[in-house]
């Protein structure tokens, strides 16, 4: 795996195999001890930990001044972070599932994403806010939701989506830092163990996994840069979050020898890295488990028509999930899994 | 790029540095456990109000507790519904049934048959009282802590846990989380994941009854954490506004999954005491005192009735066990709160009562609990046979497109066929036109 280029080398810092859930917990951990002015907050989050353990340990650390409970109104945790920011601090605020940010969206679309501009850079919204998202654990309609797509058409907002234990600690401390907006969005299925699709298989844990290889430290991943999971020739692969870990795996079943892209950032997007794909490539597909329409699928099938026309060979390719709620007992019906990416990349190879 | 921390401004005198409060609950794991500093009233000594009261009248009983089950299990005072022993004698064993349906739920979630489950263990009386007092076609606007209402209203056990199981026979087809159950035929709205969105929805159908000028009226159901929520103040203020005919109930377990009612404002006043600044009739209420609720639900719906308007009622019970089957409170909280709960279990409160009536025995309460224990036994084993989640007897494929719109949109469509051809591929052996 690459080191990434980022502000500090990691070339001797020692590493050791964390889960993201472990990566994500200590990425809030060498930030609240490094700036004094981030704060983080949410509902169960303090004392408990977080539902999914994320800031376990750091109220005990850090006391309760730093890392504290919320009552239960995403738009009150939305916005006092904004309230927070104002004052110059560095609010970490977790919404306890994505799906339930909604209540919270005024907040954010019209409140964060806007501060500086309509200010003119007087005030800035420096808040990342964290939550779980993505389907795969059963947990229907209102614990399975993939809304990125409703961020990333905010202009003001950042959206970033880790894939792995090492791009975790690393986006979300970059994310910290930044002085804009960044939703950062955790793919839960992958919290304790990377998921490739075949989920009749035994779970595989992350201490299997290259990218569970966590440095020890601080290091932040800039954003707004996509990782080359793998080089290849034959297609490009446009994905993020969980989708990378089953693009990976049906790539390698099927033998092809595809370049794939974890965009990690999707607004601003790498475009360059876009670009400088699909010009080698010639073929694209774009994957995500979101809902297909209006979904940042058609965002990216329009960045590659725009910019790489004349050098693709078949028409792109879209997999994303249906446009349906998220269902429970049909779940893997719904999940954009091998077989639909095996399909797509079938008729991309027959093609051109 | 560095920064510096924030800076605080300039210091004004000699006023002291200004500090943030976050609150803490009285006791963590392993902490002894002692209620004595919180209020609770002798029971039977609390007014009762006209039910076309002003208002303000009953304010100050959003500070007291209204109880009517005294320590001797006597009924007393104004707020006794003086309810017939064959009646209580129903109450108890829906309470019983719901305790019982509970037991077996956890456990089969337990055991792989679904993916979640949450018990309303302890605060049975809040809504199984209330289901009482209301009639069975007033609208219900639940969260997902009544199923008590559901099972007193006789919605058929294997129908509770075929959706549970997320099986073929299913009447939600398999789309909702376990227990997020919806009857239209028994005036129980569909549940919703997201907290608190029925409660203005409660207040819309109660609007839309007025508008029609029916006779029904609505109840909203929601948990003390979750009245933090915009959601709450909107519909108390839309109620306050349009003297909306709905009685809005406040489960107060003092949990919401590990945080304690005080995030959700506890240490300031009552969650009743709500309904002051909204001018609005409001009650507090014994939750495990199953004739304390249904008198108080009683009262709230003759008013709304009686178009007197809406009243908010805080049920003041404890969460026995769990948030849900995903959360274990012994890293939150003192195992000896349940122990120590001054107000007890209500389904022994009223078990005690009836005893001391003459009009039950333990041995008919045994006998009872066999009862309901099997009854829930034949249901859950009934609705097995129609599969449990993820062992392939679910609906079929195209459910899954279907209800999104009133009709098939082409694209859907287009997707329920690629959902099938996967099928196909997934599993070459499978045939149109078999059971699925
Ligand atoms: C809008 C929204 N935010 C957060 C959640 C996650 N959540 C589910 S239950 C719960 C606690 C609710 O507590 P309370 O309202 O007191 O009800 P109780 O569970 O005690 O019955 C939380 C935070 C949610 N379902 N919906």
């Amino acid at each position: 795996m690459s080191v990434e280029e980022g502000p500090v080398s990691l070339h001797d810092a020692p590493t050791r195999r964390l889960t993201m859930i472990e990566a994500i917990n200590e990425a809030l951990d060498i930030m609240l001890e490094r700036d004094p002015d981030v704060v983080i907050f949410g509902e169960d989050v303090g004392y408990f930990g977080g539902v999914f353990r994320a800031t376990a340990g750091l109220q005990a650390k850090y006391g309760k001044n730093r890392v504290f409970d919320t009552p239960i109104n995403e738009c009150g945790i939305v916005g006092v972070a904004v309230g927070m920011g104002a004052y110059g601090l560095r609010p970490v605020p977790e919404i306890q599932f994505a799906d339930y940010i909604y209540p919270g969206f005024d907040q954010l679309v019209s409140e964060a994403a806007r501060l500086r501009y309509r200010s003119a850079g007087e005030f800035i919204a420096p808040l990342t806010l964290r939550a779980p998202f993505g389907g795969g654990i059963f947990g229907g309609q209102t614990h399975s939701q993939s809304p990125e797509a409703i961020f990333t058409h905010v202009a003001g907002l950042k959206t970033v989506i880790p894939s792995t234990p090492h791009d975790a600690k690393g986006l979300l401390i970059a994310a910290i830092e930044d002085n804009d907006p960044v939703i950062f969005l955790e793919p839960k299925r992958i919290y304790n163990g990377p998921f490739d699709g075949y989920y009749e298989k035994p779970a595989r844990p992350w201490s299997a996994h290259p990218a569970s290889e966590v440095p020890e430290g601080y290091y932040a991943i800039p954003l707004g840069k996509a990782r080359i999971v793998r080089e290849g020739e034959a297609l490009t692969v446009l994905a993020y979050g969980t989708m990378v870990h089953v693009a990976e795996a049906v790539l390698a079943e099927k033998g092809v020898d595809a370049e794939i892209i974890d965009l990690r950032t999707l607004v601003p997007i790498d475009v360059e890295a876009v670009e400088k794909s699909v010009q080698k490539t010639g073929k694209c597909l774009v994957i995500h488990e979101a809902t297909r329409t209006s979904g940042f699928g058609g965002e990216l099938v329009a960045l590659v028509q725009e910019r790489c026309f004349y050098s693709l060979e078949a028409p792109i390719e879209r997999v994303t999930g249906f446009d349906t709620p998220y269902p429970h007992s049909l779940e893997w019906a719904y999940f954009p899994g091998p077989v639909r990416i095996g399909e797509a990349v079938d008729r991309l190879l027959a093609a051109g | 790029m560095a920064r510096k921390p924030a800076k605080a401004g300039n210091r004004r005198g000699n006023l002291p540095p200004l500090s943030l409060h976050v609150p803490e609950p009285p006791y963590r794991p392993g902490d002894k456990v002692d209620y004595s500093h919180l209020p609770v009233s002798k029971a039977g000594a609390q007014p009762r109000p006209d039910e076309t009261c002003e208002p303000a009248e009953t304010h100050p009983l959003c500070l007291d507790l209204i109880r009517v089950l005294d320590e001797d299990h006597r009924a007393l005072g104004p707020w006794d519904p003086k309810l017939d022993a064959e009646t209580l004698r129903r109450m108890l064993r829906v309470m019983a049934l719901t305790r019982a349906f509970d037991e077996r739920m956890f456990r089969g979630q337990r055991q792989g048959k679904t993916s979640f489950y949450m018990k309303c263990t302890g605060e049975e009386a809040c809504s199984i009282g209330a289901a009482f007092a209301l009639a069975d076609d007033d609208m219900v606007f639940p969260s997902y802590r009544q199923q008590g209402i559901l099972i007193a209203r006789g919605y058929p056990l294997v129908e509770m846990v075929n959706q549970i199981y997320s099986n073929r026979a299913d009447r939600l087809k398999g789309r909702q989380l376990p227990v997020m159950y919806s009857s239209r035929e028994h005036s129980f709205f569909t549940i919703s994941g997201n907290l608190a969105t029925q409660y203005p929805q409660a207040v819309g159908w109660a609007m839309a009854s007025a508008i029609k000028g029916d006779t029904r009226i609505a109840s909203g159901w929601l948990g003390e954490g979750s009245s933090a929520e915009g959601d709450f103040h909107a519909a108390l203020t839309f109620a306050a506004v349009y003297n909306a005919p709905v009685v809005l109930n406040l489960v107060n377990n003092q949990y919401a999954i590990s945080s304690y009612s005080g995030f959700a404002g506890s240490e300031r006043t009552t969650f009743a005491a709500r309904a002051i600044g909204y001018g609005i009739a409001g009650l507090r209420v014994d939750g495990n005192d199953a004739l304390a609720v249904y008198a108080a639900v009683q009262w709230a719906a003759n008013r709304a009735r009686a178009n007197a308007g809406p009243t908010l009622i805080e049920h003041f019970t404890y969460r026995a066990e769990a948030h849900s089957t995903s959360d274990d409170p012994g890293i939150y909280r003192s195992a000896h709160e349940r122990e120590e709960w001054p107000l007890g279990d209500p389904v022994t409160r009223l078990k005690r009562h009836l005893i001391a009536l003459g009009e039950w025995s333990l041995e008919r309460h045994e006998a009872m609990d066999r009862e309901v224990a099997e009854a829930v036994r034949v249901a859950a084993k009934e609705a097995e046979k129609n599969g449990i989640l993820g062992q392939g007897l679910h609906h079929p494929f195209h459910t899954m497109f279907e209800d999104v719109y009133e009709e098939l949109p082409w694209h859907l469509e287009e997707q329920a066929e690629q959902a099938i051809r996967e099928r196909r591929i997934k599993w070459p052996e499978w045939e149109e036109g078999r059971k699925e």
